[in-house]
């Protein structure tokens, strides 16, 4: 027996050496929680190409094109990184591929870190391709070796899915295997029929895929990680992910039939597993994705009318939805929580360079205002403005207030356009950090630009994609492998583009930023604003910490504004923690107090 | 379990402020509890990414760990770095389980800009004493900047912890010593005797 090594790792860290033991030789992905670390653990490997890509659809591409020249190859993204990807992810399962390839797509059930909480299993079902889903690390590591095969046997992408309470917890893992590499020296072989994707071609290719599902389905029956334990069969509890481990705590005692391939499902697998057991129920996360598909064979369970559809699951709310079913005794009362506790939501950070903006914002567009009175029917605000998603998002919260919409990455500019030609009164501004700029802000600017928009986009530069803990991409001139690359300059593609005015503007600078946002307003054609200025945390300098002159000070509160968690107010004094602020890199607060009581 | 003798499992929650170094300090109890061959799960919560939030690790080592997430009402020990997110986490407690709370106080926004109060040392102590009457604070902010080093909290914290829990000293230093960079390994080696001390002189005050 080979000997044991055991390490504990992150449902992310064991994807990610998973794949490497599995011979991955290609890996591409765009950040986003909870999916981020598996790319920023391979990347460590050098005998491998790691990439963060322009975003999801690229990455995807960007495996796809490897895996036709027959290199094993990956994306992955956070789950609505799959709906920005879904087109080239379509078109793989037509082709199939040559080298295994995998996509492991993160979902985010709770909405922990992110603006929905869609199931992405419905996904492997539409694009007609197995899935394979980790209930903790070990999983997760074995099931990468399982899916480049699957997918290099069926000629089929895989698609591994994972949580990101799976992505995000510690387990006990022993990673045993050695990297190998199937096929050292890629080369792409002639193919239109598989590969050109024209209607003469595509329709034969999608009868394959379904001969390719039945023949997953029959492989389904032997998978190895779908797996039958018997236990009392007045219960048999069918459950995938991380559901499976809340349903063994929780039924300690019951029949369990564990789907570590949740699509194509086995059918006689699930029927054997049903007429042994006397009442049969699915527990599983967010949509009855399983359960419908199990209903759909004719047979009777139940499972949505009990837990939850929202909202992830734990052992507490397995256990109470399950008495309330008449699965369990009445369970036992637990405490509230204690109340009238304030809150402690997060902030932007001391020093960080949306702050400043984001105050000037809130003043010219009279934002306190809309926050206090947000109870008195429909107001107009003043100046609309437009949100994407980033740190910044953050900003939509009291104080600041900034935000007017958030939906999804790079929405902001085509939804300011799209008020603004509906004729709305107020000035329309749109907000984009440059991450997302490159993910997903250009063409929404070329489209302002072509169309002839008036309206006003910030780009707020802080040289990195902070919100998912500062990955590099295009802009920075890193890459994901720590290599210096070309930096694609924001300013020059933007003029590029055909933009007139585009201001450079320091994000540490209040005047300049005023002074800029006004300008702008006022401009009848497509203005942009790059406002730059390093992410706090990626500075280590933190030289003279600003103090608050208590003589000076009349406590207007003013500095409050700012939402800086450095600036704290104790019995109506105000002062500034020390081992908090940023001090010379940042003095937002210096600037704008209107009795000078703020210095070094 | 109070005389820090061995036990078969401990249901831990750690909690604390984003870059108090929460993660960290459940990380080396995941990896000192593996090498003590225990099994173990954690999971950290931190909402959107850490931006000064409220940070909750749950840590589980037993001989076989099933769900990552404790259930309410069965967490052995709180090892809380604030006092106010000591307070927030009190329900997950068992009857009769161990908090240990840093006697500090870091105001949240809403706190600062007066929409909320922070809530008194009696309010968050009767919260933690709903289940039990083993609740002990630390003054571990005023020890480690004595110790000239805020940023050993976790490790001061760690040491508090350790006391209570069934793995030897020596396995703990180990695993700070692989965990911690050279330059700051000495002063976190120290931070750890000076919390398993502190926590020794206050629970025998209590007794
Ligand atoms: C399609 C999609 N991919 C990824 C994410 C995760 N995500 C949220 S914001 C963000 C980028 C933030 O970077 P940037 O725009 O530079 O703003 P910053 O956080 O640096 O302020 C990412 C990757 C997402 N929400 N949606």
């Amino acid at each position: 027996m080979m000997k044991k090594t055991l390490q504990i790792l992150s449902g992310n860290e064991a994807l990610a050496l998973g794949a490497y033991h599995s011979g991955v030789q290609v890996a591409a992905a765009y950040p986003g929680t909870p999916s981020t670390e598996i790319l920023e653990n391979l990347a460590r490997f050098k005998d491998i190409y790691a990439e963060w890509s322009t975003n999801e659809k690229v990455a995807m591409e960007v495996a796809m094109g490897a895996a036709y020249t027959g290199a094993r190859a990956m994306a992955s993204m956070k789950h609505v990184g799959l709906n920005v990807a879904s087109d080239p992810f379509m078109a793989a399962s037509y082709t199939g591929i040559i080298g295994g390839l995998v996509i492991v797509c993160a979902d985010d059930p709770q909405i922990h870190s992110s603006q929905n909480e869609q199931d992405n299993r419905h996904y492997a079902r539409m694009a007609k391709i197995p899935m394979l889903e980790p209930t903790d690390s070990q999983d997760g590591y074995d099931l990468m070796g399982y899916a480049f095969d699957i997918s290099e046997e069926f000629d089929t992408p895989v698609l591994l899915r994972t949580t990101t309470r799976i992505s995000h917890s510690k387990s006990v893992v022993d990673v045993s295997r050695k990297r190998v590499v199937k096929n050292p020296q890629p080369a792409f072989h002639f193919n239109q029929q598989k590969y050109v994707m024209l209607p003469v071609y595509a329709l034969p290719r999608h009868a394959l895929m379904e001969k390719r599902i039945l023949k997953l389905a029959e492989y389904s029956e032997t998978f190895p990680l779908n797996q039958i334990t018997w236990g009392k069969r007045d219960l048999g509890i069918v459950t995938s992910g991380v559901a499976y481990q809340y349903a063994r705590e929780v039924f300690p005692e019951a029949s369990f039939l564990k789907l570590g391939m949740s699509w194509p499902l086995p059918e006689k697998m699930i029927k054997e597993f049903t007429a042994g057991v006397e009442r049969l129920i699915v527990i599983e996360e967010l949509d009855p994705f399983l359960e419908q598909n199990i209903k759909s064979m004719g047979i009777e369970v139940t499972g949505k009318e009990f837990i939850p559809l929202v909202g992830e699951l734990n052992t507490q709310i397995v256990t109470d939805s399950s008495s309330g079913a008449g699965l369990l005794p009445e369970s036992e009362k637990i405490l509230d929580p204690a109340s009238g506790l304030p809150r402690r939501p997060p902030l932007l950070c001391p020093g960080c360079p949306h702050t400043g903006i984001y105050f000037v914002l809130n003043s010219l567009g009279q934002r306190s205002k809309l926050l206090e009175s947000k109870d008195n029917g429909p107001q107009e605000p003043k100046l609309i403005i437009t949100g994407d998603i980033g740190c910044y998002t953050l900003g939509a919260l009291p104080p600041l207030g900034v935000l007017d919409t958030t939906a999804c990455m790079g929405a902001g500019i085509g939804q300011a356009l799209g008020m603004e030609r509906a004729g709305v009164k107020s000035k329309v501004v749109a907000i984009i950090g440059d991450s997302t700029f490159m993910h997903s802000g250009i063409t929404g600017l070329v489209d302002a630009v072509y169309n002839q928009g008036h309206i006003t986009i910030l780009i707020l530069d802080n040289r990195t994609t902070a919100m998912t803990g500062h990955q590099e991409h295009p802009g920075t001139g890193i890459s994901a492998q720590g290599e210096e690359t070309f930096a694609v300059d924001i300013e020059s593609l933007v003029r590029g583009i055909g933009v007139n005015d585009v201001k450079v503007v320091n994000a540490f600078d209040l005047k300049a930023l005023r002074n800029g946002v006004k300008d702008s307003l006022d401009r009848p054609e497509v203005s942009v604003i790059i406002v730059r200025g390093s992410c706090a945390m990626l500075i280590r300098k933190r030289a003279n910490p600003r103090k608050v002159d208590i003589e000076k000070c009349t406590q207007c509160n003013y500095c409050l504004g700012l939402g800086c968690p450095a600036i704290q107010s104790v019995d109506g004094q105000v002062f500034i923690e020390p081992t908090l602020c940023a001090g010379d890199i940042c003095t937002i607060c210096e600037q704008l107090c209107p009795q000078k009581a703020i210095s070094a | 379990m109070s005389n820090g003798k061995k036990m078969e499992k401990i249901d831990l929650l750690v909690t604390g402020v984003g870059g108090q170094g929460v993660v960290l300090a459940s990380d080396i109890i995941g990896e000192t509890a593996l090498a003590a061959g225990f099994d173990v799960k954690k999971t950290d919560t931190l909402g959107m990414a850490q931006r000064g939030g409220s940070v909750v690790s749950h840590v589980r080592l037993a001989p076989k760990v099933w769900s990552p997430l404790i259930k309410d009402g069965s967490v052995d020990l709180i090892l809380a770095f604030e006092k106010l997110e000591a307070a927030r986490w009190s329900h997950f407690l068992r009857p009769g389980g161990i908090t240990i709370t840093n006697n500090y106080e870091q105001p949240p926004l809403s706190v600062s800009l007066g929409q909320e109060v922070y809530p008194t040392d009696d309010v968050i102590a009767a919260a933690l004493r709903r289940q039990t009457d083993q609740v002990y604070f630390v003054d571990g902010t005023g020890r480690v900047k004595e110790l000239g080093n805020v940023r050993t909290l976790n490790i001061f914290m760690l040491g508090c912890f350790s006391v209570f829990s069934p793995l030897e000293a020596a396995t703990w230093r180990e695993s700070i010593t692989r965990r911690m960079p050279e330059n700051i390994r000495e002063i976190n080696l120290t931070a750890f005797e000076m919390g398993r001390k502190e926590i020794e002189s206050v629970r025998i005050g209590k007794s």
